[in-house]
């Protein structure tokens, strides 16, 4: 019975005179969202609500689970439309929709009227009180309780009639792309992905950056990256992936410097590509899914020395998150069973029996100072080989 | 250049097996079990291939029963002929070096109360026959041993075990799981004792989804999947003809000149072995000669990780396996056959598997020298400490 829904947002209502700003993103985002749908929509703004309509068949299950994934949704309400033909038409109208939707007719009710069209004969409580009465008629063993009740019906008079009561739970946040670019630091494992999920909860849009250590590392490696990207791209919307053969890095670190630093130091050349990557794709930040203490390299002391080498903010959305409660949003967002894919990841490969948990930033750039002879031009290698991917779900 | 050196984990298809593969799909793709022509005309395949597999072994066509490949045949074999017969004893032999494919339906038995004994091996992987005799007991009713060893290619003595079995417990039955064996040796099922093999088609350049287990017309087994009632109600589901057909050609390719295909098989594994014991700190697992299998290696390089090494040369063009490919896929891949064997830890998790096929060259054996030569030096430098 349901061709609409009336989204409802929260946050972004309240941005004053950028509201449009706002709201044009969450369309845009909807869009997009819908795009992977069955089926046909259009969705519109009118006075301050976003609607979508369904042209045509389409599949309730997916559109609802599509639009669930949209941030900046805050309710989702699946609602019935229809031509303004006076009140006893839309008497029926609702009396058809409850019959159909609380078949049992034992319930609690309110009924919640607005006209937003101020030439409509009736006010909105006198629409209220009228159509409880042709509730309580039509269904005897309903009742009516202003303050808790079961079935909140609401009636919203426009250009057409709206009649809805559930409200399924959206995301939340504020919609992808109204809060900038920031460049995800993307490895195979749980954290990351979470990491990125988070930030762009917020609204800002994400492009990713993945190290790749052929052979260390391998192509199914790689490819569980993409998977990953994927994944969160249904939340995110398409992702830009830069894909970094670090190896050679990686070895000379290996032969020049202690081998206790060597995750570390690693880590500063991995901040420093994909600051470069950030930069040049215009991106805000960079975004890790460190966490404090979660290993050596993301103690306080280790964050701050791989911090040092940035120019940009490094946001850390799941910095003082438990491991389980970072396990958990990756089960809901649906990465964890890829995450948990046993590749190995290249901060993995060469990491020391005890890597230092203390790193002394005078040490580590004076270990760093061995290294000026080749490492910027394997640097600008590493850069100018990177391959980058669209992901797209 | 590229060289595949992994055909133990699956094969090129034959052009001819394709050729067959099409022409059932396209133009005779009827359902044998339909009573019109079409159908008729897909029948013809199957009996084809049944009649060349049963030449093969020297066993009759009706003992041929096609299956979705190596796995199922080796469900089919342990599980059905365990439960058929638990009335005679709950005893179970097998090796402890045994496919994934036996070992898990040998501990899904255990589950169900049967009691399973699993026998150990020697350092080349090859089980000896006195611990056999003394495993049999007069509750036992089923043994089951590899022929050829997918990890080191040891050949096990399958022909004095299913004797030694024969003897002392007549009652038993003798299965073979002949994966890596079937087209590499003249394997005469009735000859020897052997009550039940299981093949692979996708092993012997014939198509993936299908194989085959033969059942000895006396062995007391009972079907595995349900249904429609094909192959004599043996095994239900409607018959794979592209496959079936398929593997019919590729098992008479494989027993084509044999004794030709034989010796270059040797040969280029003899080629391999005696090139790769010259580069240091390398140690061959397997049994060579006689005793391994013609077309598999297994080489430990000390101080080099296998998952490394195998990316490293596949970046070459060169494919092999580290460990075995259809057990890797875990948190920990090493392999419990080269524990079994207890292998110096330093090779461990060092093993790469290299396995031929009578495609392969002495020019790509040559080239992946050259590339060993030239890598192991290089990832032993850069190790975990």
């Amino acid at each position: 019975m349901f061709h609409a829904f009336l989204i409802k947002y929260g946050e972004i209502g309240i941005k004053g005179k950028n509201r449009y700003l706002f709201e044009n993103a969450l369309v845009r985002q909807i869009r997009h969202s819908l795009k992977t749908v069955d089926g046909e929509f259009d969705v519109y703004k009118e006075q301050g609500r976003i609607f979508v309509q369904c042209q045509g068949e389409f599949d309730f299950d997916e559109t609802v689970e599509a639009l669930k994934r949209v941030f900046g949704i805050v309710g989702i309400c699946p609602m019935v439309q229809a031509e303004d033909k006076g009140f006893e038409a839309l008497a029926e109208d609702v009396l058809r929709f409850l019959k159909e939707v609380y078949p049992e007719g034992n319930y609690t009710f309110k009924v919640n009227a607005r006209r937003a069209r101020k030439d409509y004969p009736m006010q909105s409580m006198e629409i209220n009180a009228a159509l409880g009465e042709r509730i309580l008629d039509a269904f005897p063993d309903t009742k009516v309780d202003v303050h808790d009740p079961e079935v909140l019906l609401n009636v919203e008079i426009r250009e057409q009639v709206y009649i809805y009561s559930k409200i399924i739970p959206g995301p939340g946040g504020m919609p992808v792309g109204c809060n900038g670019k920031a460049m995800l630091l993307l490895s195979g494992g749980i954290d990351s992905p979470v990491a990125g999920y988070m930030i762009a909860k917020r609204g800002v849009l994400i492009d990713a950056v993945y190290f790749h250590a052929p052979p260390y590392t391998s192509e199914r490696a790689k490819q569980k990256v993409v998977d990953l990207a994927k994944i969160i791209s249904r939340y995110t919307g398409p992702i830009n992936l830069h894909i970094v053969n670090f190896t050679d890095i990686q070895l000379y670190i290996y032969e020049k410097c202690p081998h206790e630093e060597l995750t570390i130091i690693m880590r500063r050349y991995m901040m420093r590509i994909a600051e470069h990557f950030a930069k040049e794709t215009r991106c805000l930040g960079l975004v890790t899914g460190e966490s404090i203490g979660q290993v050596a390299s993301q103690t306080m002391q280790s964050l701050a020395a791989t911090n040092e080498v940035c120019e940009m903010p490094v946001f850390r959305p799941v910095i003082a998150f438990d491991k389980q409660e970072i396990v958990d949003i990756s089960q809901k967002i649906g990465a964890y069973e890829t995450s948990i894919l046993p590749f190995e990841d290249c901060c993995t490969i060469f990491v020391a029996k005890h890597p230092v948990t203390k790193p002394n930033l005078k040490i580590i750039r004076r270990s760093e100072e061995k290294l000026k002879e080749k490492i910027d031009e394997l640097v600008q290698t590493a850069i100018e080989t990177t391959e980058t991917v669209w992901i797209e779900e | 250049m590229e060289a595949y050196f992994d055909n133990s984990a699956t094969t090129r298809c034959l052009d001819p097996v394709v050729d067959i593969v099409v022409k059932t799909m396209k133009e005779d793709y009827g359902n044998p079990s339909s009573r019109h022509g079409k159908g008729m005309e897909a029948e013809q395949y199957l009996r084809k291939s049944r009649e060349i597999i049963a030449k093969t072994l020297k066993v009759k066509e009706k003992e041929i029963f096609f299956t979705s490949g190596g796995t199922e045949s080796n469900n089919w074999a342990i599980i059905e002929t365990a439960l058929a017969n638990q009335r005679a004893g709950k005893h179970v032999v097998t090796t402890a070096v045994e496919h994934a494919a036996v070992i898990q339906p040998m501990m899904y038995l255990k589950e169900l109360g049967f009691e399973v004994t699993f026998l150990p091996v020697d350092g080349t992987g090859r089980i000896s026959l006195e611990e056999l005799e003394n495993a049999l007991r007069e509750d036992t009713i089923l043994v089951s041993m590899m022929y050829v060893n997918n990890e080191l290619g040891t050949r096990e003595p399958v022909e004095e075990a299913a004797a030694l079995v024969k003897k002392k417990c007549p009652k038993a039955l003798f299965h073979t799981d002949a994966i890596q064996a079937y087209g590499k040796y003249q394997i005469y099922p009735k000859k020897i004792g052997v009550d039940l093999l299981s093949v692979s088609g996708h092993k012997i350049h014939g198509p993936k989804g299908v194989g085959f287990l033969y059942v000895d017309e006396k062995a007391k087994i009972r079907p595995l999947i349900l249904g429609g009632g094909q192959q004599k109600g043996m095994r239900s589901g409607t018959d794979n003809v592209p496959g079936i057909a398929g593997l019919g050609v590729a098992a008479e390719a494989a027993y084509q000149d044999f004794a030709a295909k034989q010796a270059l098989l040797r040969s280029l594994k003899e080629y391999f072995s005696e090139k790769v014991a010259t580069l240091p700190d390398t140690r061959i697992n397997g049994p060579l000669g006689e005793l391994g299998a013609p077309h598999i290696v297994s080489v430990g390089f000390a101080g080099v990780r296998s998952e490394v090494l195998l990316h490293a040369l596949e970046e070459r063009g060169i494919y092999v396996s580290s460990g075995s490919a259809c057990s890797s896929n875990k948190t920990l891949p090493v392999s419990t056959v080269l524990r079994e064997i207890h292998l110096d830890s330093k090779y461990l998790d060092s093993t790469v598997r290299f396995s031929f096929c009578t495609q392969n060259t002495k020019e790509e054996i040559d080239y992946c020298m050259d590339t060993l030569r030239e890598l192991l030096p290089v990832l032993r430098r850069y190790t975990r400490h």
